[in-house]
């Protein structure tokens, strides 16, 4: 199978509330690299995964994957999953949900339930399976939401501030899971708020001002030597 | 009050040794309810879901519609369905005005309304949560809806019961086109009617003690299973 990769961003822009929330930005986004986006509140960050992710649809420009014929458009929604920032687990068990999203994804049941077992097991949830996934705490639907969108196994995995309402502990593990699911080959591209974890999980910055694509550069080297006004701004203003 | 606790005691001896009468109109009605109901929610429950998740324009007015119609009179239901059914209406060679099929179509039409209303915003509500994990994952519509519908069963459960309890209760339409005939259309309802103005004041009464107990005893059980399911599954 040929790869949907690089994800090809032309001139992409995106108008709502009377607002240019993203504006021109062009890039190319490779295979390989863990790509976190960057940017204070309101650059866009969502609404540019949300376009990449095609959950929305550009008011100009456009989001193109490589190679894009119509029979790898049909192959491509299999090709791509998001983990939101709030996990929306479904009524039923944890192992449910995992099959469900695999049952969508058209895959036969025997096959759904083995890999969904795999995926409990990789997410270390397996004593959780028959759990109804509601009731589950909010680090544990997270991790559900990683087993769910790592089962489909992707070829680009979106998540949108995958840790912020969970504990250090929670966070932790959420990390380690997104390693792994790196680690199986899986493109990574991310927001979050937290610097600390930018550096930890980052390799490249896209960073993100007002709309606007600014900066991007390779971890070390954004942390170390940011290159514009708004990046120098944004990183001095980091907490302790 | 001699006369009422008088009746009312006539009325818990029927109750209490099944007067055959007072059991045949019961049965009836709980029977002619159910199917009406279900009929109803078969219907209204999907066609709930899609209107709360599908965008298209005139949505809007659609809804406002399908709230309004949650008032329909039910005497304005009898009657036209009385007129489509009647020996000369365009429904009138199946014979099925004065049956319980006739009484089953009325209420049917009466319910749908309010499942579908109500099942719009429940699901409605959902679909809000839920949209960008099931765009994701993939779904078509109709995969969204029959998921939101399995997601929001226990508060649509409510919703249905709110159906059956309006059909239940419900006098105006049936009378028309069922005309409460002893032994076969006289329902829970229209008997009471009949037997009060009758001035058999304890038969009437035991009809409501009955009416009352099903339709507060439903409601009671589904609030039950709604809390019970709730606090298990989140």
């Amino acid at each position: 199978m040929t790869s949907m990769l690089p994800l090809i961003l032309e001139n992409l822009g995106f108008y709502a509330g009377g607002r240019e929330i993203i504006q021109s930005i062009s890039c190319e986004i490779a295979a390989g690299t863990r790509t976190v986006i960057l940017g204070p509140n309101g650059a866009g960050k969502s609404v540019l995964m949300r376009l990449c992710h095609g959950l929305l649809v550009p008011t100009s420009g456009r989001v193109r994957w490589q190679q894009d014929t119509k029979a790898q458009r049909a192959r491509r929604a299999r090709g791509q999953a998001m983990v939101f920032q709030r996990p929306i687990v479904l009524r039923r068990s944890v192992m449910a949900n995992v099959v469900y999203a695999l049952r969508l994804a058209g895959i036969a049941p025997e096959e759904c339930r083995r890999r969904a077992q795999k995926m409990l097991e990789a997410v270390d949830m397996t004593h959780l399976a028959e759990r109804p996934a509601r009731v589950l705490s909010g680090g544990e639907q997270q991790r559900l939401a990683l087993a769910r969108a790592w089962a489909l196994e992707p070829e680009v995995l979106f998540l949108d501030e995958p840790t912020a309402n969970l504990d250090p502990h929670a966070t932790r593990n959420i990390e380690r899971i997104i390693g792994a699911i790196h680690a199986s080959g899986t493109k990574i591209i991310m927001t979050t708020h937290s610097l600390g974890q930018a550096r930890r999980l980052g390799d490249e910055i896209l960073f993100l001002s007002a709309g606007h694509l600014v900066e991007r550069a390779n971890v070390d080297e954004f942390f170390k030597h940011p290159r514009t006004p708004e990046a120098v701004a944004f990183l001095r203003g980091e907490l302790p | 009050m001699n006369d009422i606790s008088a009746a009312l005691a006539e009325a818990l001896r029927l109750i209490g040794s099944m007067d055959a009468q007072l059991a045949q109109i019961v049965s009836l009605s709980i029977r002619v309810s159910l199917v009406a109901v279900t009929i109803a929610a078969l219907v209204a429950l999907p066609l709930g879901a899609l209107l709360a998740i599908t965008r298209f324009p005139g949505r809007q007015a659609l809804v406002a519609v399908l709230n309004a119609l949650m008032g329909l009179p039910p005497v304005v239901v009898g009657l036209l369905i009385y007129l489509l059914l009647s020996r000369a209406g365009p429904l009138g060679e199946f014979g099925l005005l004065f049956t319980p099929t006739a009484m089953i179509i009325a209420q049917a039409v009466l319910v749908t309304p309010i499942v579908a209303a109500l099942t719009r915003q429940v699901v409605e509500d959902a679909w809000l949560e839920y949209e960008e994990q099931l765009r994701s994952l993939g779904a078509n519509t109709v995969d969204a809806a029959l998921t939101l519908l399995w997601d929001t069963r226990f508060a649509l459960m409510t919703t249905v019961l709110a159906g059956f309890g309006r059909a239940a209760a419900e006098v105006g339409a049936v009378i028309i086109v069922g005309g409460n005939i002893d032994g076969v259309t006289r329902v829970m309802t229209t008997a009471i009617a009949l037997e009060t103005s009758k001035g058999d004041l304890p038969l009437a009464l035991g009809l409501g003690v009955v009416l009352l107990a099903i339709v507060i005893g439903l409601n009671l059980l589904a609030h039950w299973v709604k809390l019970s399911a709730q606090r298990y599954h989140g």
